[in-house]
């Protein structure tokens, strides 16, 4: 079996990404920091050793228009030294801007609009369209006060919690794990953004298919 | 102690400083502070739409600017907005007595599917502010809800907001839905959002993307000044 890689701290994952393992394997996956875990134990679980993981800085999601440039830089940086490249993100608010640079650089992404989308499966998320859901998988329930609560300003103003939450109704836990500490935490999120709470398990949904399809052996 | 010095005392500044400092006020987001401010300047004889252009809009105008260059975020526009909100509650009902210019008429609504309405709030409120009035269909409108609106309403703007890149194809639906009923040049329509573009506003047959809501304000002037000239022209 081969064995994962030592994997950085959360905030590391937000803040600064993650650099390439750049051993003798032939594929590069230029992902979101924040499936770096996911994408590193499906690797490790389908001894994907062929397989290079780089990942940008996750707190990107909080200005989609600069998540294309970043991308499209790390593609012509790399892609020299690889022969594939896959990209690790959905459309992820870049109103398709993401897909056409991958389209024109000739590289594969994720099918689907975000996270919450493929992780849950694109045709099943979809055909639920909860409006009111508000989502948080694993790695935002453990960055909820990066993502969340520190750029809404709630740790300054919690009185804005209304002018931002009204609308919603349950936060949405996708869980990719069975962890209780979770959720646990996932259930404190919702209770602070005074919100119902469901946790539903999607394992890692579309993601593994899609990273089968894209960077698999052959693919 | 020192805090009671630096205290300042709305009441005993001079009108010019005073709307000074209610633009501070309302930057720092001081709710409490901007509806003393807008009752001392209607207590010192100041017209309701002088306090609301010269004090109110011309704070928030800032506010909007210091936002799109990257120096305020959003929880901070939030608060402002909602000083400002407050001060206009004062205004409101003066204003519609003391015969302040109309503008024109706005109907704006999320669209269906998104429940987000920030962005709109802010619209709406900048709207009014420069003497537009604005009827908020609020969140998850379908399109029929815009178009009976619009005629009811005899609106000159449409206005149509999303925040996700999953609903705003929906303000396409809206607009070929008033081409289909041969309204669709009866309206300036106003299309905004964070993932929308000029390029996707032009690709779906609005007027105009508007990129925030001092853009949408001027933007809006812009074409109804158009329209009031091609029908003198007319």
């Amino acid at each position: 079996m081969p064995s994962a890689p030592p994997l950085p701290s959360d905030s590391a994952l937000t803040e600064h990404g993650l650099a390439p393992d750049i051993a003798a394997e032939r594929v590069l996956v230029i992902g979101c920091g924040a499936l770096a875990r996911e994408i590193l134990a499906l690797k490790a679980a389908n001894g994907w050793d062929h397989i290079a993981l780089t990942c940008l800085p996750a707190i990107l999601h909080t200005h989609p228009e600069r998540i294309t440039p970043a991308v499209e830089a790390a593609i012509l940086k790399h892609r020299d030294a690889f022969d594939r490249i896959f990209v690790a993100y959905a459309d992820c608010g870049t109103g398709g801007q993401l897909q056409a640079t991958c389209d024109r650089l000739g590289v594969e992404m994720i099918a689907g609009p975000h996270c919450y989308s493929f992780y849950e499966g694109n045709a099943a998320f979809a055909d639920r369209a909860e409006v009111t859901a508000f989502y948080l998988t694993d790695f935002l329930v453990r960055q909820f006060d990066a993502f969340v609560w520190r750029p809404l300003g709630l740790d300054r103003h919690p009185d804005l919690r209304h002018t931002y939450f009204a609308h919603y109704t349950t936060l949405v836990h996708q869980a990719q794990v069975d962890d209780p500490v979770l959720d646990a935490k996932a259930r404190d999120c919702a209770a602070r953004l005074g919100l119902a709470h469901e946790r539903r398990f999607t394992g890692y949904g579309d993601l593994a298919h899609a990273l089968a399809q894209g960077a698999a052996p052959g693919a | 102690m020192a805090d009671e010095e630096d205290d300042i005392i709305l009441s005993e500044l001079e009108t010019e400083e005073l709307v000074l400092q209610m633009h501070d006020d309302l930057y720092d987001g001081l709710r409490d502070e901007i509806e003393e401010g807008v009752n001392i300047l209607l207590e010192r004889g100041w017209a309701p739409y002088k306090v609301l252009t010269e004090a109110l809009v011309a704070g928030m105008t800032i506010v909007g600017n210091d936002f799109r260059d990257g120096i305020l975020f959003v929880p901070e526009v939030l608060l402002a907005a909602n000083a400002m909100k407050a001060g206009m509650s004062i205004l409101k009902p003066l204003l519609a007595e003391t015969g302040a210019p109309r503008m024109g008429k706005m109907v704006i609504g999320t669209v269906k599917g998104d429940i987000h309405d920030i962005g709109k709030n802010l619209v709406s409120m900048m709207m009014e502010g420069a003497g537009f009035e604005v009827v908020d269909l609020g969140i998850n409108n379908p399109v029929e809800k815009y178009i009976e609106a619009a005629q009811q309403e005899e609106a000159d703007i449409v206005g149509m907001s999303a925040l996700l890149t999953t609903t705003m194809p929906y303000m396409k639906v809206v607009i070929d839905a008033m081409v289909a009923q041969g309204i669709r040049d009866d309206y300036i329509v106003l299309v905004g959002g964070a993932p929308l573009n000029e390029e996707f506003g032009r690709a779906i047959g609005a007027d105009a993307y508007c990129r925030d809501a001092a853009v949408a304000v001027e933007t809006a002037k812009k074409f109804i000044a158009r329209k009031h000239n091609a029908i003198a022209a007319g």
